[in-house]
Formats: structure tokens, C-alpha cells, sequence
């Protein structure tokens, strides 16, 4: 890699190595590490600027449809499956996902691959294991699904909880991310964006609710399929449509020369990378956000339909960053003068390694497209925020509120306190997006991916096919897996190192990722705890189980639950 | 109602049906996971491997359609299972409730 000297560089090599060392730690897609402001790009800034009219728009038709509590969690359960799935795509595609993953096959080939694979392996889970019994099950959250059989406060407290510690570090993660962006893409401050983007996303969520979420997110997602879509075209047009004429072209031009070809170092310790590995296949059917999506649409049917299509699309998204990252090869490297600092290639790119695409499309496309990529990336963030923020409001006006401290709750009362939710969320969002500008969160989205595998999948996994499951296994397992996952992580060197600044080698957990120990032990937990329980309540239970198996598996008395 | 979910508790074809259906997406979550973990597990284990060029002289080498086809086998089989379900496994089910509420 012939990047060095810079700051943001150094901060993407630093990743980059972390995970080298630590072994396919797939967060560097996770991370945009800092970045130095860039001349004020106004064309980006014009059709940022149009985006936001639309989508506010859209929220203004979606204010006149959200009257109830179900319209605000589910968009009144009206969604169709393909929509869905797009929104879900939307809601997963994250400008770190686009930036990371393509400027990681800019720097390191067919590395980048094993990162967009190791995304996408979560969703096939979701489709044979989830979809079907959360749509059948569920009404607005997951919780709802997980409490189903058991009492209501425990499980709620626990759902609720896990969902706002998720829905933190996936939120300072996005927010620290769009400060940097803001930087590098249209040239503003941090500041504007942390304001910018909790004020857009509080308009969407507070007004809008489900409707509008859910159409940010098909139009955010539409925007950047069509993008990578025509930057990936654009490169293949070049070699006449070969991948083997534009692989040889990188091969010949890149510093590695042929072993970008071929894995690096991207796995050096195998307990970390299956750890990785699990913390991606069944965390990425524990977040939250992504759950709560398959309350809005109306049935088993459109519920399967949703992923289908969100791993289409989501797949798709994929090897098309891996052309892209090529393709930002092919094109960057040999015009230095434009894209690198100085016009230096030791130097680096300008704005830093993650820029590869954001140049790339400046190459194929011109200005006009270079601020259409970079309005989509930053709209990116908008609504992976938007969707965040709904899914902790829920958390904490449908199952702490009305299902634990005021069980009488009227729906408008319901609306009342999510939107109250909501303002907190995102006032916390832009207050923890400003604390955390100078630190290092490359981190935080793997951990939040650690604690939904380790909590929430096991406990919905656990409730809804184990028949012995009781709430005390449910909610002990939970936690231990919760706290497990967290302390876990704090004692991995990219924690304990890299972001608490104890000296290289002082990390006492050895792995880069808790995952493998920490879904472990709370599925032995909930196992543990619910064989040995013999309460009266346990019994209960297990009583109800066939009730709610027969649910769960036929979608008989789940119809209406979406259409009121 | 409660007639019906008691019919349908007691009728041995819903939980031949729910056995099925259950095995069927163990045995799909099984494939996808082997072909993940088995894709890590050539990475870690057999790199160079990976790196070895599709036929002489070509620069594409045997990861990337591997790589590409790990992607695109996870949609395929996605896919498979939905239409599944949609069609056969969503038509028995309708068939014990229609059963039940006779």
C-alpha cells in the first residue's frame, strides 16, 4: 500500500492493520475513520439539498397517514414485500459499507471480498430461521415476539435494554461518520452535520413515523443501487465489459501488483474470524431496526418475500463495491494530480483511503455525478439514523411504557411518549455524535452486531423454538450474553489499545471478537436457567407453547395484528 | 377460534408439517453456513490457493468466482426457500386450517 503520511490515511491504515492482526475483523467497513475538510462542494450540497426536500415531503404525505401507534411502528402494516425489502436494503447498506468495503478493495483487492461476503451471510438466517415467525408472531417489536409466552416486565426490560445499547454504538458510529463525511464531501464543518442529520432524521421519525422511515429508505436505497450501479458500469464499459481485462489493468498499475489477486492478511487467527463470522451471521438477525421491519408488512408471505429481496439487493450492492474498488484502480492511480494529495500518490488520496469511490465517480462521471455519489453517501447515513432512532423510540414507548409502566396506555398516549422518545434519541444522537468526534469508534458497529447476536438472537431464537424456554432463562441468558459481549469487547486489544490507550499486548481478551464466547454462553444460560426452573410461572409457560407454536408456524391469529 | 387451534393442535399432519418445514430450514441454514465458513476457512487455510490464476495467462484468479459465487449462491438459496414456502409449504398450511375450520 502506497498510502502513507497523511492523517486520515494513517487512521485507515491503523484499521486496516488492526484487523490484519486481529484477523478478519470485518469492521473496517464499519469505521471512516477522521478526515480534513475539503474545498466546499456545492453541487453535492445542491442535490443533498434536493434529496431532503423530497423525503421531507414524502414526510409531510406520511404526517397526514401517522394517527395511531400502529401507524408510527409499522406504517399500518401496508408495506409490500418488494418495497419492504428495498427499505431493508436501505436500512443495511450503510455508507461505510459502500466507502469502507470499496476503498478496502482500492488498497487491498480481493481482501474487500471476504469483508462484503461476511455482510451478507446474516440474511439467509433471517430468512429459513426469522422472518416468518417475527411477522407472525410480532406486532411492532421484536420484543413483542420474545415476550410472547412469558411475563411481559422481565423480558421487556431486557428487550428494551439491549435495543437502546444496539441502537447507541450503531448510532455514534453512523453519527461520528457523517461528521467526517460532511468534511471530506461538501466541505462544512463537523458540527453541521451532527445538527444537520439529527434535525432531518428527528423530522422524518417525529412527523412521518414508519411511512416516512420506510420511504427514505427505499429512496436512499434506490439512489445508491442506481449509483453503484452506473460507476460499476461505467468501469466495466472501459475493458469492453471484461473483469479479466480490468483485473490485469489493476494488477499492472496497483503497488501490490498481482497479490491483489489473491487474500492477504486478513485472517491470521481463525478463533477470531469464525467469531466475526458468527457475530455477523445471527447478529444481523438481532438488530433491532432490521426486526422491527417485518412488522410493516401485512403477512408470512410478504414478510419472506422482504428478505429475498433485501439479500438480492443487498448482494448485488456487493459485488458491485468490488468493481468499484477495482475500477477506483484502474482510474485513480495513474492520474495522481487529481486524487491525491499533492498529486503524490505516497501522500494518499485526498479526504483518505475511504474516498476511493467518492473519486472514482468524479472520473467516471464528472462533477454533477461526483455530487450525486456524494449526496447519496451522506443520505446514506440520514436514514440508517432515521431507522435506528424509530426502532430505540419503540424500545422505549412500546415495551418499557406501555407494556410495563403504563399497561393501560391508550394508543395516542403511546404516540405521545415515542415521539417524546424520539426528540430525546435525537438530541442524544447529536450530543454523542459531537462528544465522540475525536475518537476512535471502528468498534462500535461490530460490538453492536456482538451484543444483537449474543442477546436478542438468543433469547428470540431460544422463546419461540424451545419449548422448556422460560422467562428467567430468557432473561438471565440475555443479559449474560449482553454483558458478556460488551466486556468482552472492552478487553480486546481494539479497545483496550486502540481507543483506552493501554500499551500494545495489555489486552486480556485475546480475540478480536466476543462473539463466539459470548452467544455461547447465553444460549447455555437460557438453557441452564430455564431446565432449572420449576416455578408455577415456568409451568405456565411451557403450557403455552403449542398456543404459540401453532402461531409462530401457521400465522393463524396473526392476521389482524398489522391491520388495525 | 379456540376450536379451531385445538383441531389443528390435535391433527398429526400440522406437526408432521411443522417437522418438515423445521428440518427444511435447518438443513438450508446448515448450506449457507458451510459455504460461509467453508469460504473463511479456504482463506485462512488455503490463500495461495485462492490466488491460483483461472487458466495461463489470465490475471483472474480462482477466488473471485468463488468469492462472487458465494454472493450469488446465498441469493439463489434464498430464493429457493421463499418460493418454497410461498407456494407448497403456505398452500398445506392453509389446507390444516381449512381442515380445522370445517
Amino acid at each position: 500500500m502506497r498510502l502513507r503520511s497523511n492523517m486520515n490515511i494513517k487512521h485507515l491504515l491503523a484499521a486496516v492493520a488492526a484487523l490484519a492482526v486481529a484477523g478478519g475483523a470485518i469492521a473496517a467497513g464499519a469505521d471512516l475513520g477522521q478526515a480534513t475538510k475539503q474545498a466546499t462542494n456545492w453541487t453535492a450540497i445542491a442535490m443533498f439539498g434536493i434529496f431532503v426536500a423530497g423525503t421531507l415531503y414524502i414526510t409531510k404525505w406520511a404526517a397526514g397517514k401517522t394517527k395511531t401507534a400502529a401507524d408510527f411502528y409499522t406504517a399500518g402494516g401496508g408495506i409490500t414485500g418488494f418495497q419492504n425489502g428495498l427499505a431493508i436494503a436501505g436500512d443495511y447498506m450503510s455508507a461505510a459499507s459502500f466507502l469502507g468495503i470499496s476503498g478496502l478493495v482500492f488498497a487491498n483487492g480481493f481482501d474487500g471480498l471476504i469483508f462484503s461476503i461476511g455482510w451478507l451471510v446474516g440474511w439467509p438466517i433471517i430468512t429459513f430461521l426469522m422472518a416468518e415467525r417475527l411477522r407472525n408472531l410480532g406486532k411492532f417489536t421484536f420484543a413483542d415476539v420474545a415476550s410472547y409466552r412469558f411475563a411481559q416486565a422481565p423480558v421487556r426490560i431486557f428487550a428494551a435494554t439491549s435495543t437502546l445499547v444496539v441502537v447507541a454504538f450503531y448510532m455514534i458510529a453512523q453519527m461520528v461518520g457523517a461528521g467526517q463525511l460532511i468534511k471530506v464531501l461538501f466541505g462544512l464543518e463537523y458540527m453541521y452535520a451532527e445538527i444537520l442529520v439529527g434535525a432531518i432524521m428527528m423530522m422524518y421519525v417525529l412527523f412521518g413515523g414508519m411511512t416516512a422511515t420506510t420511504w427514505v429508505q427505499i429512496i436512499k436505497a434506490c439512489m445508491l443501487l442506481f449509483g453503484a450501479t452506473f460507476m460499476a458500469g461505467a468501469v466495466l464499459m472501459q475493458f469492453g465489459f471484461s473483469p479479466e481485462a480490468l483485473f490485469t489493468k489493476a494488477t499492472e498499475v496497483h503497488s501490490k501488483k498481482d497479490a491483489i489477486m489473491a487474500p492477504g492478511a486478513l485472517i491470521k487467527d481463525p478463533v477470531s474470524a469464525i467469531s466475526v463470522g458468527m457475530a455477523l451471521m445471527f447478529g444481523t438477525a438481532g438488530l433491532p431496526h432490521i426486526l422491527m421491519r417485518f412488522f410493516t408488512v401485512p403477512n408470512a408471505k410478504e414478510a419472506r418475500k422482504s428478505v429475498a429481496w433485501a439479500t438480492t439487493w443487498i448482494g448485488y450492492f456487493y459485488i458491485l463495491t468490488f468493481i468499484i474498488g477495482f475500477g477506483a484502480i484502474t482510474n485513480l492511480i495513474q492520474n495522481p494530480g487529481d486524487f491525491y494529495v499533492g498529486g503524490e500518490i505516497a501522500k494518499g488520496l485526498k479526504g483518505g483511503g475511504n474516498m476511493a469511490a467518492v473519486h472514482l465517480s468524479k472520473a467516471v462521471g464528472g462533477d454533477l455525478f461526483l455530487g450525486f455519489i456524494s449526496a447519496v453517501a451522506f443520505a446514506t447515513i440520514l436514514a440508517v439514523v432515521a431507522g435506528l432512532t424509530l426502532s430505540g423510540a419503540s424500545a422505549v414507548s412500546h415495551d418499557l411504557y406501555a407494556s410495563v409502566f403504563n399497561k393501560k396506555a391508550t394508543s395516542d398516549q403511546e404516540l405521545r411518549v415515542s415521539k417524546i422518545a424520539t426528540l430525546c434519541l435525537g438530541v442524544l444522537a447529536i450530543v454523542l455524535g459531537i462528544a465522540f468526534e475525536k475518537e476512535n469508534v471502528a468498534y462500535m458497529v461490530m460490538l453492536a452486531f456482538t451484543i444483537a447476536c449474543s442477546g436478542n438472537f438468543p433469547v428470540l431464537f431460544m422463546s419461540v423454538l424451545w419449548k422448556n424456554c422460560t422467562t428467567r432463562g430468557a432473561v438471565v441468558g440475555g443479559f449474560t450474553g449482553l454483558i458478556l459481549a460488551v466486556v468482552l469487547t472492552i478487553g480486546s486489544a481494539s479497545v483496550w489499545e486502540a481507543v483506552i490507550g493501554n500499551p500494545k499486548g495489555s489486552a486480556w481478551f485475546p480475540y478480536n471478537s466476543a462473539a463466539i464466547f459470548s452467544m455461547t454462553a447465553a444460549f447455555f444460560t437460557i438453557w441452564l436457567v430455564s431446565i432449572l426452573d420449576n416455578s408455577a410461572q415456568a409451568k405456565k409457560e411451557r403450557a403455552l407453547y403449542p398456543a404459540q407454536q401453532l402461531r409462530s408456524e401457521t400465522g393463524l391469529g396473526a392476521a389482524g395484528a398489522s391491520g388495525h | 377460534m379456540q376450536n379451531v387451534l385445538d383441531r389443528v393442535t390435535a391433527n398429526p399432519k400440522f406437526h408432521e408439517f411443522v417437522a418438515m418445514r423445521s428440518r427444511y430450514s435447518i438443513i438450508m441454514t446448515i448450506i449457507s453456513a458451510a459455504a460461509y465458513y467453508g469460504f473463511i476457512l479456504l482463506v485462512a487455510f488455503q490463500g495461495p490457493w485462492l490466488g491460483t490464476k483461472l487458466g495461463p495467462g489470465m490475471t483472474t484468479s480462482i477466488g473471485v468466482p468463488i468469492g462472487v459465487g458465494v454472493i450469488v449462491f446465498t441469493i439463489i438459496l434464498t430464493w429457493i426457500y421463499v418460493r418454497r414456502a410461498n407456494s407448497e409449504f403456505d398452500s398445506t398450511n392453509e389446507a390444516i386450517i381449512h381442515e380445522a375450520q370445517k
